[in-house]
């Protein structure tokens, strides 16, 4: 395993702003890590850092074993970096516009050919290869970027918002994509605030908050954190009120009315069979009982809910 | 602020590439194609009207060939060197005036920046690209003045008269240069290439226009009611042109006239006593005229470096993100 990237405290001043808070930070091998939070949060300049790309005001960052602040070079040699709606050269091809890339990379001129054309055949852009760039539209723009990143062979991928402002099919493309680099053994580091798509993809998950790391984790340590350990679902059901037949259930915790037939139940452990015996004696019809798996998206919004309250 | 380790790897690291696709993407660019034609216009009129009226020339002038450049014909009123003196500083404001700004506003400039290579690489060899295409399209009009005065003059330069030609390329380059790294120094200070276009022309317009007032202002402001010695005329004098020679188009201007003009003894300020035992109208040779020109050089070379350096300092504080 091992990390490719440790942060130890890494801190960044505006002025007397805290824009990142002394965070701890370790990214494993191959996984996929979500920097999460709302806009202005940290998690761009948190990034930016990794790469050399500003100044670092306190603490240290090291990225496959190298200071991003004395040894950008070689950061930037194995780290891809698709910023935040990447840009490329309008007046250059999609091909042209890696060709330049693979000269700053000073990968050899017998290489790169091969290597752009495979990177564009894996974001599926390889029959636009010849098409400028000012004629795609954001996705395309979005998967160059990440072909990019194949081209360059990185170890690690930073991904800032990548879909962001991008349709529903792009983005599902999109996480194909950034879930195929890990199987190719990148690493991925994303930030993002569209919650329910990246927890799709990410094995661990950082939520910032005002420049600092509010919870860390998988998502389902996450939701135990801040939701409570439990086994919430869904009971949909007609002729019977659920709440009065479940009454007496063990291990039924709540039962919440969301809407006209509708209720959220939570339970300390999986009673889904005997709620639903319940119901139907009841003489009820049951028309749904789903387990509800905890969601990024209430996570952040109990947490942020949680904080402003403490505030 | 923490102590900032010293950085490895060589800054140069990247130059080649950044500098071949600025000057492909110059080389090929409809801009530039708009200031070429520009130049050629420019250019092309003082020079055809100056031919015309050496061809009547009768006395014999060993220098004819280096004419083309200097005379100012009776039609137009204007010589080639001066329409050069106007033109080179807005063919390099043209060239730099959005190199830095708009890899911004593409958004290009942090996944450029995110490859490895510093930031002097990207900045250098933006200049130098932009450096060798103005360089490139200078030696192209000169050849096409030689080449015409060859052929409606009917004589062949002489050696003497090509090396001076050289120099005088080389101190329009220099002076591109200054431009150049002034457009340079604007993009890297504004987001909008608007902005940066128009201070960068109202700079121009205020070294051309503005200038020579405000100096003489100055000088007369500063000089007593009534001179009363040869030393304070001349302290006067020399204030004067010390004022003026802060806009490149003067020190441009008076080096070219040092390298075209082989009669030229002095670029400033002469008392007729000091001119005694001086042969008048006799030439002199290169290595002098080079003598005397070199400070209007090496002035040209430091303010282009100087510029740059400062263009260098901002764009290294510059935050990357949008």
């Amino acid at each position: 395993m091992g990390n490719v990237i440790e942060a130890r405290g890494l801190l960044k001043l505006y002025g007397s702003q805290r824009a990142v808070d002394a965070i701890d930070l370790d990214i494993h091998r191959g996984e996929i890590f979500g920097l999460l939070g709302p806009n202005g949060a940290g998690k761009t300049t948190t990034i930016l850092m990794m790469l050399g790309l500003t100044e670092i005001s306190g603490g240290s960052v090291q990225v496959l074993g190298f200071n991003p602040v004395s040894e950008p070079l070689e950061v930037k040699r194995r780290v891809g970096y698709l910023p935040d709606s990447v840009g490329f050269y309008d007046h250059m091809t999609a091909r042209e516009n890696l060709q330049y890339t693979a000269r700053l990379l000073d990968i050899p001129r017998s290489q790169a050919g091969r290597r752009i054309m495979e990177a564009l055949e894996s974001v599926k852009l390889a029959d636009v290869a010849g098409k400028r760039v000012a004629t795609f539209s954001r996705g395309m723009r979005q998967r160059l970027g990440i072909a990019e990143i194949v081209m360059k062979q990185a170890e690690v991928a930073i991904l800032d918002e990548p879909t962001s402002g991008l349709d529903p099919h792009a983005t599902f493309e999109l996480l194909e994509m950034i879930r195929g680099l890990r199987r190719a053994g990148v690493a991925v580091l994303l930030s993002s605030h569209l919650l329910d798509r990246v927890q799709s993809v990410c094995d661990r998950v950082a939520l910032f908050n005002k420049g600092k790391i509010a919870l860390m984790g998988t998502v389902v340590e996450l939701a135990n954190q801040v939701l409570g350990a439990g086994h919430p679902f869904l009971v949909e059901a007609q002729g019977t009120d659920v709440a009065v037949a479940l009454r007496g259930v063990e291990g039924v915790q709540t039962v919440v009315p969301e809407g006209e037939g509708a209720w959220r139940v939570m339970a300390d452990r999986d009673v889904r069979a005997a709620a639903a015996q319940r119901i139907v004696s009841a003489g009820g019809s049951l028309t749904r009982l789903a387990d509800l798996q905890p969601s990024l998206e209430e996570v952040y919004t109990r947490y942020f809910q949680e904080a402003r309250h403490a505030a | 602020m923490p102590r900032s380790a010293a950085r490895t790897g060589s800054p140069f690291t990247g130059l080649g590439p950044v500098f071949m696709k600025e000057l492909s993407d110059h080389l090929s660019s409809v801009r530039m194609l708009v200031l070429t034609l520009f130049v050629i216009v420019f250019g092309a009129l003082p020079v055809g009207f100056a031919l015309q009226d050496l061809r009547n020339v009768v006395v014999s002038d060993p220098y004819l060939f280096l004419r083309i450049f200097t005379v100012t014909p009776e039609r137009v009123g204007l010589s080639f060197i001066l329409a050069l003196n106007f033109i080179i500083p807005l063919m390099a404001i043209g060239l730099g005036f959005d190199s830095v700004n708009s890899e911004f506003n593409r958004r290009t400039l942090s996944r450029v920046l995110s490859q490895p290579i510093y930031r002097d690489a990207l900045l250098l060899g933006k200049f130098l690209g932009g450096l060798v295409t103005l360089a490139v399209a200078l030696v192209a009009l000169w050849l096409i003045v030689l080449g015409s005065g060859l052929l409606l003059l009917g004589l062949p330069p002489r050696g003497v008269e090509v090396a001076r030609g050289v120099g005088f390329l080389i101190v329009a380059i220099a002076y591109g240069g200054v431009w150049l790294a002034v457009a340079m120094l604007f993009s890297v200070i504004f987001r909008s290439t608007a902005t940066s276009a128009l201070c960068a022309l109202g700079l121009w317009l205020f070294f051309f226009i503005l200038w020579p007032m405000i100096a003489s202002a100055i000088t007369i402001g500063f000089a007593p009611a009534q001179v009363t010695s040869i030393d304070q005329y001349v302290a006067i004098q020399e204030l004067g042109l010390a004022l003026q020679r802060l806009s490149p188009g003067t020190l441009f201007s008076e080096a070219v006239v040092g390298l075209l003009n082989p009669e030229t003894r002095t670029l400033g300020f002469m008392l007729p006593q000091q001119m005694r035992g001086a042969i008048p109208e006799a030439p002199l040779p290169l290595d002098q005229s080079l003598i005397l020109i070199w400070p209007q050089l090496t002035g040209l070379i430091a303010s282009m470096i100087v510029l740059f350096a400062v263009a260098y300092i901002v764009f290294q504080r510059e935050e990357v993100r949008a």
